[in-house]
């Protein structure tokens, strides 16, 4: 289980911005996670709430969007949600996929900070 | 209370994908070729990364980073192919990271190593998350596990650029579908470069070896033309 270092790391991430900025206090923090990321969502919501204790985002929320797998079928042009995520081929005609435009992201999308 | 947003835009994977980054640059600049290995436990990567080491070692200069939760068997078992060798103990850590081999790296002579191998731990969920900087990563299904693997790993097989199908002297008994395999691997990552190979044998083992030096090559001739 990786989701704890990947916890850490966010936390130290999401300290660092609310220093730059002056001090914030986060309520809500929204988070993109690709479902090809190799992350697993509530591994990550537990280990979050592990994590925070003791620092300044204690009490905080953790909110996971998830992002769907996304490639880009050569043949039709198209961007394609693929039938699943160990099936990288176009739903339509059928061509596997190479390009992948999006499903592996980690990433901090906002925060919501007591106003 | 009243909240407001605070647009961040992070990518949490940020500091170790830089790390990373400067890592390629660094070795592609010393002409160095890092080949990644991933898999689960007791597929064969330390069998086949025996038989790399010893055998490109006759003309090349080569170099090995082992990673393991515990232990330094694998460095020892090795360092009969070549005395460098470095293990990367990570105590509970499920992975290596960026930061743990710029740190094993130190003291190395780059410039004096054509093939470096960063043996990752056992493990087919948490390294696909980790860029190391390695110029390929390999990695190894053995036909003991069953040909499903690809299919049930997908985020890793899909991170990895050339599939090695390990342990193919014992196919016959394990009831292997190679076909089957082959298919799966297809499936998560189409187009991916498959090798079949034994280490115990040597089966498959120069095609491996032919591809490497060709990789060196390549990269070598990439870095020259960016010189000029």
């Amino acid at each position: 289980m990786h989701e704890l270092s990947i916890a850490v790391s966010m936390i130290d991430q999401i300290l660092e911005e609310s220093e730059t900025r002056g001090g914030l206090d986060v309520e809500v923090v929204h988070l993109k996670l690709g479902t090809f990321s190799g992350v697993d969502k509530d591994a990550l919501l537990f280990s979050y709430e592990l994590a925070c204790e003791g620092t300044r985002l204690q009490g905080s929320r953790l909110e996971i969007e998830t992002i769907p797998l996304v490639i880009y079928c050569d043949a039709c042009q198209k961007n394609r949600i693929p039938p699943s995520v160990y099936q990288l081929s176009c739903p339509e005609c059928g061509t596997p996929g190479q390009t992948i435009v999006s499903g592996r992201e980690i990433e901090v999308a906002s925060l919501e900070v007591a106003a | 209370m009243n909240t407001r947003m605070v647009e961040v835009r992070a990518r949490v994977m940020k500091q170790n994908d830089l790390l990373a980054r400067a890592l390629r640059e660094r070795f592609r600049g010393e002409g160095t070729c890092v080949i990644g290995l991933v898999s689960s436990p007791g597929s064969g990567k330390t069998a086949f990364l025996e038989k790399l080491l010893s055998e490109l070692a006759r003309d090349s200069r080569v170099a090995a980073l082992v990673g393991d939760l515990a232990t330094e068997n694998d460095a020892a078992r090795l360092q009969r192919a070549t005395p460098n060798v470095r293990q990367i103990t990570t105590g509970t850590i499920c992975h290596l990271d960026a930061q743990m081999v710029e740190k094993a790296l130190e003291s190395w002579r780059l410039d004096r190593i054509d093939f470096l191998f960063i043996e990752n731990v056992g493990n087919l969920v948490c390294p696909s998350s980790y860029d190391l900087g390695e110029e390929l990563r390999f990695v190894l299904l053995s036909a003991t596990e069953g040909e499903d693997k690809p299919l049930k790993y997908p985020t890793i097989f899909n991170s990895s650029d050339v599939a090695i199908i390990t342990k193919m002297d014992l196919a016959e008994a394990a009831e292997f579908d190679l076909p089957a395999a082959r298919r799966n691997i297809e499936s998560v990552r189409p187009g991916m470069k498959v090798f079949e190979v034994s280490a115990k044998t040597g089966l498959g083992m120069p095609a491996v070896f032919d591809f490497l030096h060709a990789q060196l090559a390549s990269s070598r001739q990439v870095r020259v033309a960016a010189a000029q």
